[in-house]
């Protein structure tokens, strides 16, 4: 039976977004960083926002973030994305504009835009990716890197003498006046894909009402770097990082 | 009539800015450029014209904002002095590589380092070569009168936009801080939205209708083969200003034995240099590059069979002397004098110099 005998609409329960292009995504198998693209894929279709929406990409693994997402995008410098995206939302008020950064793009060399940006309460919409570690360079210390745990920079583990503390800077922006939301989430199961996408939706919800910026953090596996397989990265990221990253929103108003 | 008010160099380009349809402007205070963004705030355009006017938490960031506001398509600007041009290089690399138009103001000072707030002219190597990493240019427009900074705040937008690049107006704390009369232009007035989209629309950020293909903007190639293809494609634009984009203001040239070139404060004090000179029966001309990149090469070479010598004055140790002695390929001498951490020659001195250094 040919496949598409078998796909007609009565049997059609599930297809990916038309936001989500064809291109087959460079991200390890057991990523966080595709379930993320794909619900950001959803909420845009979902808020028929296609034609309104302009993404910010980072320096980092989701660099070609603008590969697979098929709305405007622009490529930023390490760090930057808050800078670009607030420029294009002052200079489009009515437009969706979001950053997507992880942790060492936003919270080690951009700690200053992301700060000043939510301190502005830009209307934009921030997607920062938390996998406690440098993904596209192969495996270094990020801000967010728990004590204790090995990095290729890090190599007997991160110590606080030497390489200072894991860096919470979801609960410091959560603290500037210019955000309206700040919420943790992860994708690691079925429940936490859907608490997740409900955020990302809010969040673009919030930006359409102008109420300031939303902050939406990802808690997010790198088997690959961890080096462990998938299901195991998973795991130790129930274990070890959602105690010191708890999951929930943060604020909300 | 047009309006002619007295003002500073800064606030020329801030009026300008407003006059010639800015969509946004993105700065930091840094001396001796500070009234630029504060004319700006004083004069609210986002009240009259809808411009944009925002102080960025640092130039790195300012820089980030007119790449963003550049991806959209829009006329985006910022001023700022040396260390800031110094911090802002980074994006000027990213938006070269991109392909972005903006305009960029370098109100210079003194340097190296925190250096001084007195004038000079020391970055014109960071101008013309290329501050940032990687090969590419920027066109670099040099005023040499306030009535300059507010006009070429016009054409900067204008060439930037012709050939998706930064600009960059090379001004210095002079400039910058004297007064002078100036001419206000005929307003142009902002492009809508609609009119950027259609204009812009086939590669700028403006949202993606139905009928496209999401654009993406960026300076990442990471196939060797198609980087070259992009530096290729690159420098065949920059052959193309350079073909077609010159300026430059010669004075007393059509006899001249000997050749000063000067630009922008610089020149104007060699004017008076010009004129003693012309006093004591030396025929010595003046050229004035307009455009620092392109440069005036061509221009150059052609006076080479009446000249005797040249001499390049500068507020640098000798920057701009390089780019004489490759027009002159050796085939006059080529001398240089120059004053450096904000001290500035006088005519006088300049004419001292210059008589020295060809015996006369």
């Amino acid at each position: 039976m040919d496949i598409n005998e078998i796909i007609k609409p009565e049997n059609l329960v599930y297809q990916k977004s038309k936001v989500l292009t064809d291109t087959v995504m460079h991200y390890c198998p057991g990523c966080s960083h595709g379930v993320v693209h794909k619900l950001l894929a959803e909420v845009i279709e979902e808020l028929d926002i296609q034609d309104k929406t302009i993404g910010i990409s980072p320096v980092g693994c989701a660099v070609f973030a603008y590969k697979y997402l098929d709305i405007d995008w622009q490529q930023a410098a390490h760090g930057r994305a808050p800078a670009l995206a607030t420029a294009t939302k002052r200079l489009y008020p009515d437009k969706y504009v979001f950053s997507y950064q992880g942790d060492g793009d936003l919270a080690s060399i951009g700690t200053a835009e992301i700060i000043h940006a939510c301190n502005r309460g830009e209307n934009i919409v921030v997607i920062f990716i938390n996998n406690a570690i440098y993904g596209m360079t192969g495996g270094q210390m990020a801000p967010t890197t728990l004590i204790d745990m090995k990095t290729s920079t890090t190599p007997y583990g991160r110590k606080a003498e030497l390489n200072g503390y894991p860096l919470k800077i979801t609960e410091l922006v959560a603290q500037l006046e210019g955000t309206c939301y700040v919420t943790r989430q992860a994708v690691e199961n079925p429940a936490n894909v859907r608490k997740t996408k409900k955020a990302i939706r809010k969040a673009f919800e919030n930006s359409a009402q102008k109420k300031g910026t939303s902050f939406v953090e990802i808690v997010s596996a790198c088997n690959s770097n961890w080096k462990m397989p998938p299901v195991d990265a998973n795991k130790w990221m129930e274990d070890n990082m959602f105690p010191f990253y708890p999951l929930g929103d943060i604020k909300d108003r | 009539m047009a309006e002619k008010l007295l003002k500073k160099g800064n606030e020329a380009i801030a009026l300008a800015a407003i006059r010639y349809g800015a969509d946004g402007y993105f700065g930091y205070p840094i001396t001796p450029q500070s009234e630029v963004m504060e004319t700006l705030m004083e004069e609210m355009p986002w009240e009259t014209t809808g411009m944009v006017v925002l102080q960025a938490e640092s130039e790195t960031s300012s820089i980030n904002m007119l790449y963003g506001g550049a991806c959209c398509g829009k006329k985006v600007m910022t001023s700022s002095s040396s260390p800031g041009i110094s911090l802002m290089c980074e994006g000027i690399s990213y938006m070269a590589g991109a392909e972005l138009p903006c305009l960029l103001v370098n109100v210079i000072r003194g340097g190296p380092g925190l250096g001084t707030i007195q004038p000079a002219q020391g970055d014109y190597f960071q101008a013309v070569k290329g501050g940032g990493h990687g090969d590419y240019k920027i066109i670099v427009l040099a005023p040499a009168s306030v009535q300059e900074m507010y006009d070429f705040v016009g054409l900067g937008f204008e060439l930037a936009f012709k050939y998706r690049i930064p600009t960059m107006i090379l001004s210095d704390g002079a400039i910058g801080q004297m007064m002078e009369k100036v001419e206000l232009r005929d307003p142009v007035r902002r492009l809508t939205d609609k009119e950027i989209a259609e204009k812009y629309g086939h590669w700028a950020t403006v949202g993606k209708p139905a009928t496209r293909k999401g654009n993406i903007i960026s300076s990442l190639s990471l196939a060797a083969s198609e980087m070259e293809a992009i530096n290729l494609r690159l420098q065949e634009k920059y052959r193309t200003i350079e073909k077609n984009e010159i300026r430059c203001e010669k004075t007393m040239c059509d006899d001249a034995e000997y050749l000063l070139v000067a630009f922008g404060s610089s020149s104007r004090i060699c004017e008076g240099t010009v004129e003693i000179a012309r006093e004591k029966g030396i025929r010595l001309g003046l050229l004035r590059p307009i455009t620092l990149f392109p440069y005036p090469t061509p221009v150059i070479q052609q006076m080479l069979p009446q000249l005797k010598g040249i001499m390049s004055v500068e507020l640098n140790s000798g920057q701009m002397v390089e780019d004489v002695r490759l027009a002159v390929n050796g085939a006059v001498p080529v001398e240089f004098y120059g004053r450096m951490g904000g001290s500035i020659f006088s005519p006088e001195e300049v004419f001292k110099a210059f008589a020295e250094k060809f015996n006369l």
